[in-house]
C-alpha cells in the first residue's frame, strides 16, 4: 500500500491530498448517504448520517468532514454504521411533523399525530414533499420509522407571510444546508442558526420573517432543503413530484442564461428549479425561479388583432398577415425600402432573429434593423 | 464577455463598474461574492450608487455621474507613472501606447479628483490594486455604456485591461454583462443595421455577395441602416413610414418618452408582434401574437457567448406561432417565399453563413452550451477570447479625453437623475408584473434619495413627489436610502405609470447611438 491509498469496503483506492472520505468514495461510485452535505460548501458534519467506521478510530467518523489519509481502512455499511444511521433517522423522524408512511405508529397513535399536524399545517394532506424527501428515502433504505422515540411538540409556527417561500420549522431537521446555500453559494448572508439546544432554529435578521430580512428570495434554500421545511408557496400541496415532467431550457430574463427545469403538469409550468450545470450550477435568482406566471397569464395575446376606428378586433392569421404584407409592400413601393424599419428582439431566439435579419434585408431590402441592445 | 462567468472566480482582482450586479445579474454576483469571500480575490467597485456589491468591496470609489473616462485615465496615469504596467504585453500585443501615455499624462489623481470627486488617494490605491494583480477581471454594465461617452468609456476600460496584460488570460478580461436573455444572440444574428449574422459588414461587397448567394437574391442594400435611436426621430420627421416591432416595448423603454410617443404616433403603419398587449402594442395597427420562450424550440446566446438550447415545455394558449414563422409568412406573402420545417433547420442555415456559429448544432449543445466562435463541428468552442491575438492583430490603445455628460445640474434642475432596474422587476415589467409575489416586493416606482438630500428638500420617506426634467414629469414616492449619494437620485424605469423615461435625455453617444439614460438633471417638489 502507498501513502495515498485508502481501503473502502475492501477496495484499495487512491485519493488526492485534501479529499474527504466521502469524496473518494463517491468518485469510485461507493454510495454513502448524506443529508447535510452540500457540494462546494464547507462540510459541517452536523447530521452524522454519513458516518463510517475507520479502523483504529475510537468512534464513527463523519465521512464528509474527515480527510482521507494514507492506509486508512474504512467500512461504509458495517453493522455499527447501520445502527448509528438507524438511530439518527429515528430521532429525526420523531422530531417534527413528518407525516408520511415512514412515520409509523399504531393507528391510534397515527390518528392523534396526524390531527396535530393538520392543526399546524391547516391542511389535511400528507407532508408537502411526500415522495421528494431525502429523510423519507433514508427511512425506507434503513427500514426504520418514527416510533422509537416520543414525538417532540412543534415549537415554532409555520411562516406563511412571505411571498414565494413557506418556512415550516416543524419539519426542519436542522441540517443547515439552507444556511450553507445562503452563505456560501449565493452569499446573501440572510439566514443562520439561532438560539441553542432544543430551541435551535434557522433565523433571518434576528428571527424575523424572510420578507423583513436581507433575503432576496433566490430560493436556493428551497432547492437544497432535503425535507419539507422549505417549500415553494405556490407548489405546496398543489403539485406532487410524480405529477410533473421536467423540461430543461434557458431562462428568459437576464443575459446570464441560467439553465433551468420547467416542471410541467397538465400543460402548465408549475415549478422551476436550477440545473446543476454551467453557467449557473443549480443557482437561480428570484425572477428565474418564481417569475414565470406570465406564461399562463390571462393577458396573453391569443389571436391576431387589427385596429379599426381606434379599436382592436380579432382577425384570422390570413387576414392579418395579408394586411401586413400588403401595407409593407405599398409603403416600400411608394416611399422606398428605407422608409421601413424593423425592431427585432433581445427576447426571442437566435432563429427568430436570424429570420428577422433575412426578412429585413432580402425582402424589405433595407438595413434598417436594430433591437434594444442600446436601451 | 471576453471570458466566461465561471472564470470570475479565477481572478485575483475584480473591478466592477456601472453594474448593480446583485440586482441585475444576481447569479453572476454569486461568483463575485464567492471569489471575494472564500477565494481571496480583491474587489474594486466604482459606481455612483452605493450598490449592494459595494459592501463586499475592498475599495469603493464613488465617481460623479458621467465621469468614467476621467477616473479610468487617472488609474492608467498612476499605473504608468509608477511603472506598474505589463510591458511585455504592451510591446508584443498592442500599438498606440505612446498616444495613450500622452493623453493620460494630465489625468493626475488630483485633477481626476476635481472632475470625479474620487479622493486622489483612493484612486491611487485602486490603481495599485488593479495593476498588482496576476489576473484582474473587469465587469461592467449599462452604467458604463448608457452615456453620450459610452463608447469612450468602454474603450477606456479596454485600455486599462490591455495596459495590465489582462486580456486573453483566465481570470482577466473585459466583460460586459448583458441585460437581456438573448441580446448577445440578437447582435450575433444580424439584428443590427450595419452587419449580417456573425458581424459580417453590409458595406463589405464580399459579405453581401455571400448572403445574396445563400438567400438567392441580388442587389442587397449596402448602406448601413438606421439604429433604433435614429429611427424614432425619422418617424417624427416623417421619413420613416412603417415599423415592424418584434418583442420590444419602446414606449416604456425609450428615452424621452413624450417625444417617442409622438414619433411612433406619426407612423403610417405599425405592426407589433408580442406576447402581451404592451404600451407599444396598444398604438399598433396590427398585432401579431407570438409564442413565449416556454413554448418554443431554439437557442439563446448568453453574455459569455455560450449558445444554449431553448426547449418547448408547454403548448401556447391558442393558435399562436413562433416569431420566425410569422416573419416567414409575411415574407412569403410579399413574394419572397421563406419556409423552414423547424427551428433546427434555421440554425443549420445560420451555421452555413456565419463562421462563428458554423460548428454549433442542436446535437452538440444538447447537454451543455458551446461558446462561439466555434468554426467547425470538431471545434470545442472558445471560452476565452484573444488568447493569442486580437481579431485585428494588435490591440489598439486609444488616447481618450474626458467629455462631460450632455446635461448638467443648474439652479432650475439641481439634482442628477440616474435610472436602472430593481431585482424584482425586469425591463418594462410585461413579464415580471404578472407574478404577484414580485409585485409584492416591488410594487411601484420610487425615487431613491440620500438622507441628506431628503432633509435638504424636506421630503419624508414614503411621501409623494413630482420629479421633473426639461422633457417631462412623473410622480413617485420618496425612498430614503443609504445607496443614494448626495446630489443624485435614482428611479427604476420599469413602471409605465410613472415612467422614468419621461425624464431621461435622448442625447446619444455619437458612435453607438446609445442614449444617456444614466445622467440627466431633475428637480423634486412635493406632490400637490
Amino acid at each position: 500500500m502507498s501513502s495515498n491509498s485508502i481501503t473502502i469496503n475492501g477496495n484499495e483506492l487512491t485519493f488526492e491530498p485534501g479529499e474527504t472520505i466521502l469524496e473518494v468514495a463517491r468518485r469510485h461510485s461507493i454510495d454513502i448517504p448524506t443529508l447535510c452535505h452540500l457540494k462546494n460548501t464547507t462540510p459541517t458534519g452536523s447530521c452524522r448520517i454519513c458516518v463510517v467506521e475507520v479502523k483504529g478510530a475510537r468512534s464513527l467518523l463523519a465521512s464528509c468532514a474527515t480527510p482521507a489519509s494514507g492506509n486508512m481502512v474504512v467500512l461504509t455499511e458495517s453493522a455499527k454504521v447501520v445502527d448509528a444511521r438507524k438511530q439518527i433517522i429515528q430521532l429525526l423522524l420523531s422530531s417534527g411533523n413528518h407525516n408520511c408512511a415512514v412515520r409509523g405508529g399504531s393507528s391510534d397513535n397515527w390518528t392523534q399525530f396526524q390531527l396535530n399536524v393538520q392543526k399546524d399545517d391547516q391542511s389535511q394532506e400528507l407532508c408537502p414533499v411526500w415522495g421528494d424527501c431525502r429523510l423519507q428515502d433514508l427511512a425506507y433504505r434503513y427500514q426504520v420509522n418514527g416510533d422509537a422515540f416520543a414525538p417532540t411538540p412543534t415549537r415554532y409556527a409555520i411562516e406563511t407571510v412571505n411571498p414565494f417561500i413557506v418556512r415550516d420549522f416543524s419539519r426542519c431537521i436542522q441540517c443547515g444546508r439552507c444556511v450553507q446555500a445562503c452563505n456560501e453559494i449565493q452569499v446573501n448572508n440572510a439566514i443562520n442558526f439561532g438560539y441553542r439546544g432544543p430551541e435551535s432554529k434557522i433565523v433571518a435578521a434576528g428571527d424575523r420573517p424572510l420578507k423583513d430580512s436581507e433575503c432576496v428570495f433566490c430560493g436556493e434554500c428551497v432547492q437544497v432543503c432535503p425535507v419539507g421545511a422549505l417549500v415553494e408557496k405556490d407548489v405546496r400541496y398543489q403539485v406532487r413530484p410524480w405529477e410533473t415532467a421536467p423540461v430543461k431550457t434557458t431562462c428568459s430574463y437576464c443575459g446570464v442564461g441560467c439553465q433551468l427545469y420547467l416542471h410541467v403538469k397538465d400543460n402548465r409550468v408549475v415549478k422551476v428549479t436550477g440545473v446543476d450545470a454551467p453557467p449557473n450550477n443549480g443557482s437561480l435568482c428570484v425572477k428565474g425561479r418564481f417569475g414565470f406566471n406570465f406564461i399562463h397569464s390571462e393577458d396573453r395575446l391569443t389571436t391576431p388583432l387589427i385596429k379599426e376606428n381606434g379599436a382592436f378586433r380579432s382577425a384570422s392569421w390570413d387576414e392579418a398577415l395579408n394586411l401586413v404584407a400588403n401595407k409593407l409592400g405599398e409603403i416600400k413601393a411608394a416611399h422606398g425600402p428605407d422608409s421601413i424599419g424593423v425592431l427585432t428582439s433581445a427576447r426571442v431566439t437566435n432563429e427568430d432573429n436570424y429570420v428577422a435579419n433575412k426578412f429585413t434585408r432580402a425582402v424589405l431590402r433595407t438595413n434598417n434593423i436594430d433591437h434594444c441592445a442600446r436601451l | 464577455m471576453t471570458n466566461t462567468i465561471a472564470d470570475v472566480e479565477e481572478a485575483d482582482v475584480i473591478l466592477i463598474t456601472g453594474s448593480n450586479t446583485t440586482e441585475n445579474h444576481p447569479v453572476i454576483s454569486t461568483f463575485v461574492k464567492r471569489a471575494v469571500s472564500f477565494k481571496g480575490a480583491r474587489l474594486i467597485v466604482v459606481d455612483p450608487r452605493r450598490v449592494k456589491i459595494a459592501s463586499f468591496a475592498h475599495q469603493y470609489l464613488r465617481p460623479n455621474l458621467g465621469t468614467d473616462v476621467a477616473w479610468i485615465n487617472g488609474m492608467m496615469h498612476v499605473i504608468i507613472q509608477e511603472n506598474l504596467y505589463d510591458k511585455k504585453f504592451v510591446e508584443d500585443r498592442t500599438v498606440g501606447f505612446d498616444e495613450l501615455k500622452r493623453v493620460v499624462e494630465k489625468y493626475t489623481p488630483e485633477y481626476v479628483e476635481e472632475i470625479t470627486g474620487i479622493p486622489a488617494k483612493s484612486l491611487k490605491d485602486a490603481a495599485r490594486m488593479y495593476a498588482g494583480a496576476k489576473s484582474a477581471a473587469i465587469l461592467y454594465c449599462m452604467g458604463i455604456t448608457q452615456h453620450t461617452t459610452g463608447t469612450d468609456n468602454v474603450k477606456s476600460l479596454a485600455n486599462l485591461s490591455m495596459l495590465c496584460g489582462n486580456l486573453g488570460i483566465p481570470g482577466g478580461g473585459v466583460n460586459p454583462l448583458r441585460g437581456q436573455n438573448n441580446v448577445q444572440g440578437a447582435c450575433d444574428m444580424g439584428g443590427l443595421p450595419d452587419v449580417y449574422s456573425g458581424y459580417q459588414k453590409v458595406i463589405d461587397a464580399e459579405a453581401r455577395k455571400k448572403m445574396e448567394t445563400a438567400w438567392g437574391v441580388t442587389g442587397l442594400p449596402e448602406k448601413p441602416g438606421l439604429k433604433v435611436t435614429e429611427m424614432i426621430p425619422k418617424a417624427h420627421s416623417g421619413e420613416l413610414k412603417a415599423l415592424y416591432i418584434i418583442g420590444e416595448n419602446p414606449l416604456v423603454s425609450d428615452p424621452d418618452l413624450n417625444h417617442a410617443e409622438k414619433s411612433i404616433g406619426n407612423l403610417d403603419f405599425l405592426v407589433v408582434q408580442d406576447i402581451f398587449m404592451t404600451e407599444t402594442a396598444k398604438t399598433a395597427d396590427v398585432i401579431l401574437p407570438s409564442k413565449c420562450f416556454a413554448e418554443k424550440d431554439g437557442t439563446f446566446s448568453n453574455t459569455e457567448r455560450r449558445v444554449q438550447r431553448v426547449r418547448k415545455a408547454v403548448d401556447p394558449p391558442g393558435d399562436i406561432w413562433d416569431d420566425w414563422k410569422i416573419t416567414c409568412e409575411i415574407a412569403t406573402r410579399m413574394g419572397f417565399p421563406m419556409t423552414y420545417e423547424t427551428s433546427e433547420a434555421i440554425l443549420q442555415e445560420i451555421g452555413q453563413v456565419t463562421p462563428s456559429y458554423a460548428g454549433i448544432t442542436y446535437d452538440r449543445i444538447d447537454s451543455i452550451g458551446i461558446h462561439w466562435p466555434c468554426p467547425n463541428e470538431q471545434h470545442p468552442g472558445t471560452p476565452i477570447l484573444h488568447t493569442e491575438k486580437f481579431p485585428i492583430g494588435k490591440g489598439v490603445f486609444f488616447g481618450i479625453e474626458f467629455i462631460p455628460p450632455a446635461e448638467k445640474v443648474d439652479a432650475d434642475y439641481p439634482l442628477y437623475l440616474t435610472t436602472g432596474r430593481v431585482i424584482y422587476q425586469y425591463h418594462t415589467g410585461t413579464m415580471t408584473m404578472k407574478t404577484d409575489g414580485l409585485n409584492d416586493r416591488a410594487p411601484e416606482c420610487f425615487v431613491e434619495i440620500s438622507p441628506k438630500d431628503a432633509r435638504q428638500f424636506d421630503l419624508a420617506n414614503g411621501s409623494a413627489v413630482t420629479v421633473a426634467s426639461r422633457r417631462g414629469q412623473i410622480e413617485a414616492k420618496i425612498q430614503i436610502s443609504e445607496k443614494a449619494v448626495e446630489g443624485t437620485v435614482f428611479i427604476p424605469f420599469h413602471f409605465a405609470r410613472a415612467a422614468a423615461n419621461r425624464l431621461t435625455n435622448a442625447a446619444l453617444d455619437p458612435v453607438s447611438k446609445i442614449p444617456e439614460y444614466k445622467v440627466c438633471a431633475v428637480r423634486l417638489a412635493k406632490a400637490a
